[in-house]
């Protein structure tokens, strides 16, 4: 299972290293997200320090939103989906390697993001071992419940519209929890978000367990 | 039923050979074999048996049921009522039909292919997926053409031919005991329909079994054992006949 999730993520960052669709897209569609709840919220960055947390995980969740699509659409393209039923890959095993893939480019995209919610949004660091839990904790919670509910969409041909509504509600838990824990990252006080982090780590392993069992009936069926 | 520790094997110099706990037994058997499409049955009750070494060519016109058949023994759909069997594999249980698909190879109308990667990147995937050795990897592709430049462009980069023989080198890296080829000689030049043909005679002298379905007839028959006429999802309806079977008896 393993060996098939190493061969999957290689694959997919592959494939994104060479259509740099991540680096000349989805960055600079974060960038410009950031750009935007700037000008709309307050120019003066009062409002905006307050609120960098908030924001800065919306941000990644669209951006979630993006690779995941992305991640879904390479095997959709040219009958990639009966390739992979046939490719002998333990389900498991690319459930695993799509999850690992798309978590390293989150885990890129946050850096990004976490420059901009400081350089642009004044936001301060106080408390970075919390920060830094905190983003691996809720990129597994994405990570995971995209690659689960991308390959629910996968066969869908609304699955570009289908996707957004069936996720981002069951993403709710990893905003709310990340939020919190960012804001006592974020100039709080770090005791306070511990347990949200606790959190992010329950669900990101209920959802890697979940995609484990059910990736494969999935993908038979998408 | 699964195989035996020790498998009898048919040949397999070039990788491709045929594995089977009784050797007597066809490849590919199927009776009375229906498989619906959504509510249309594209199977309608059909029956074939093909053993190890041949060479069949499914003939018959559009929407006869070829791709379906094909799809079908390589176990990508699910069969709804009547019997199964590729390499002695029941299709009807899923787990069973999970292990046909390791053994098979399946050249559909799509390439499966990923635009972005190399043709060799794509060749290594698709063949470590299997475990092939890289030596594998190499002889795939020096065997379809695509060694040296060729093998470093993306796919996306690539002619409808070219993209044929890399599609051709993903199946040959798998080592396949069951060639499914569903209009194979679609996109080709002349050469690459040569080479292809070749390739299809070789694995078929190194135990291999091939099924396939084109439209380029004189080639296919002069290649192909034996010919199924397939019309209506049936081996032994006549050309346009509809399907014979009740759809409402065939929906659970």
């Amino acid at each position: 299972m393993f060996r098939d999730a190493a061969l999957m993520a290689g694959k997919d960052l592959r494939v994104e290293l060479r259509s740099k669709v991540t680096l000349q897209q989805v960055a600079p569609f974060a960038v410009l997200m950031l750009i935007l709840f700037g000008v709309a919220l307050d120019p003066d960055r009062g409002v905006l320090t307050r609120a960098s947390s908030g924001l800065f995980w919306v941000a990644v969740l669209f951006c979630a939103l993006l690779a995941i699509q992305r991640a879904f659409t390479i095997e959709a393209v040219d009958g990639g989906r009966d390739a992979l039923r046939l490719s002998g890959l333990d389900p498991a095993g690319i459930f695993l390697g799509k999850a690992a893939a798309i978590g390293v480019q989150l885990i890129g995209l946050e850096v990004v993001l976490a420059l901009g919610v400081v350089v642009m949004y004044g936001a301060e660091v106080t408390g970075w071992p919390l920060l830094v839990a905190t983003c691996a904790a809720a990129t597994v919670g994405l990570a995971a419940a995209g690659t689960l509910y991308g390959v629910l969409a996968a066969g869908l041909r609304v699955r570009e519209t289908l996707l957004p509504i069936l996720l981002l509600p069951v993403l709710a838990p990893v905003l709310i929890g990340a939020t919190k824990a960012f804001e006592a990252a974020l100039g709080g006080a770090s005791a306070d978000g511990w347990p949200w982090c606790g959190l992010l780590v329950i669900f990101g392993l209920l959802y890697v367990a979940a995609g484990t069992l059910a990736f494969g009936p999935l993908l038979e069926e998408s | 039923m699964t195989l035996p520790a020790a498998p009898v094997r048919l040949g397999g110099v070039f990788g491709a050979s045929v594995a089977l706990a009784d050797p007597m037994e066809p490849v590919v058997h199927l009776r009375g074999a229906v498989t619906l499409l959504g509510r249309f049955p594209a199977l309608a009750g059909i029956d074939l048996d093909v053993t190890a070494g041949e060479i069949v060519l499914l003939r018959g016109p559009n929407g006869a049921g070829k791709t379906t058949l094909l799809r079908l023994c390589a176990g990508l759909l699910p069969i709804t009522r009547g019997q199964a069997r590729v390499l002695g594999q029941d299709l009807g249980d899923r787990r069973s039909a999970r292990n046909v698909r390791r053994r098979v190879g399946y050249l559909g109308h799509a390439a499966g292919l990923y635009d972005d990667l190399t043709v060799a990147d794509n060749v290594r995937f698709w063949g470590r997926a299997l475990g092939a050795p890289s030596c594998d990897l190499e002889d795939a592709m020096a065997a379809c053409g695509l060694s040296g430049r060729l093998g470093d462009m993306r796919v996306a980069t690539l002619s409808a031919g070219q993209r044929r023989r890399a599609s051709l080198a993903c199946l040959l890296v798998r080592r396949p005991e069951v060639w499914l080829l569903d209009e194979p000689h679609a996109g080709l030049d002349h050469e690459g329909r040569d080479l292809l043909d070749g390739l299809i005679e070789q694995a078929v002298s190194d135990g291999a079994t091939v099924i396939l379905s084109s439209h380029e007839l004189d080639r296919a028959e002069s290649l192909a054992h034996r010919t199924v006429h397939i019309a209506g999802g049936t081996t032994d309806a006549g050309e346009g006949r509809t399907p014979t079977v009740e759809v409402s008896a065939l929906v659970p």
